[in-house]
């Protein structure tokens, strides 16, 4: 799909969740990522797609998740955006602080960094935008020109 | 694949079969209502072996450390076994395997309850 922008509308749900997962690990391998690479890329989308689904949304029937895909033949760029109250960064905590490493939840922007390359996130009017970027090796792309 | 929960007894100790995904939603909500039932029974040596546990996210390492500071604020132990490489990954990378006792040995995890 290089050069291609898949991109899906989905409800509040946690099988929107589950599509989201599920569309990022068969897109990232047919653009050449090894099997490793895939399970972080689909990992880092499922806990962008929860954000989005269940801190912006709320579970709101009438507010959706856009997840779109684009390989850009350097990278995968997987963007979700919700439609919810909105994100500041600088309030996010840090999830390996002491004060912080037994507390329930908290780790999932943290987890979409250690998984890909570049996060970054954007405040919509209304909502978040999370824009997760996976660059290929020189292995994915040999795999990719050999399909 | 939907979350399992099984519970056998040995030498005192509460083994909690998990198998599966735990994440957001079933597999979450199935750990912590197996938890919670196990120490409102007064269940106090807790060991969960997650070596058929395929997949963990945000949420269900949530739970996790919620299960262990739940049993532990009861006055007991919640040990792990049996981490798959994956697994393992994601506690190193949360910091959290220092926070857990972690066996590899269901025999010696049992014996290393007090």
């Amino acid at each position: 799909m290089t050069g291609n922008r898949v991109s899906y509308t989905l409800d509040s749900t946690l099988d929107s969740v589950n599509t989201a997962e599920e569309a990022a690990e068969q897109l990232a391998a047919k653009a050449g990522f090894s099997e490793e690479e895939c399970q972080k890329i689909s990992m880092a989308v499922r806990e962008a797609a929860v954000n989005a689904v269940l801190h912006g949304n709320a579970y709101d029937p009438n507010k959706k998740m856009t997840v779109s895909y684009e390989n850009t033949g350097e990278s995968l760029v997987v963007t979700i955006a919700d439609q919810g109250r909105g994100l500041d960064p600088k309030d996010i905590p840090d999830p390996l602080a002491p004060e912080n490493l037994l507390k329930q939840s908290g780790r999932g922007i943290f987890l979409m960094r250690s998984f890909m390359d570049e996060v970054r996130i954007r405040t919509l009017q209304p909502g978040t935008e999370f824009t997760l970027i996976k660059r290929r090796g020189p292995a994915a792309k040999t795999k990719e020109a050999s399909k | 694949m939907t979350m399992k929960a099984s519970t056998r007894q040995v030498n005192g100790v509460t083994v909690v079969d998990l198998s599966g995904r735990i994440t957001l939603g079933e597999g979450s909500v199935i750990l912590r209502d197996t938890v919670r039932d196990l120490v409102g029974k007064g269940s106090k040596k807790i060991l969960l072996n997650l070596g058929d546990v395929t997949y963990i996210d945000s949420s269900g390492i949530g739970e996790l450390v919620s299960a262990f500071t739940t049993v532990r604020n009861q006055g007991g132990e919640l040990k792990l076994l049996n981490l798959t490489k994956k697994v393992h990954d994601l506690l190193q990378i949360t910091k959290l395997y220092t926070v857990f006792d972690v066996k590899d040995d269901e025999a010696t995890a049992v014996s290393s309850f007090k």
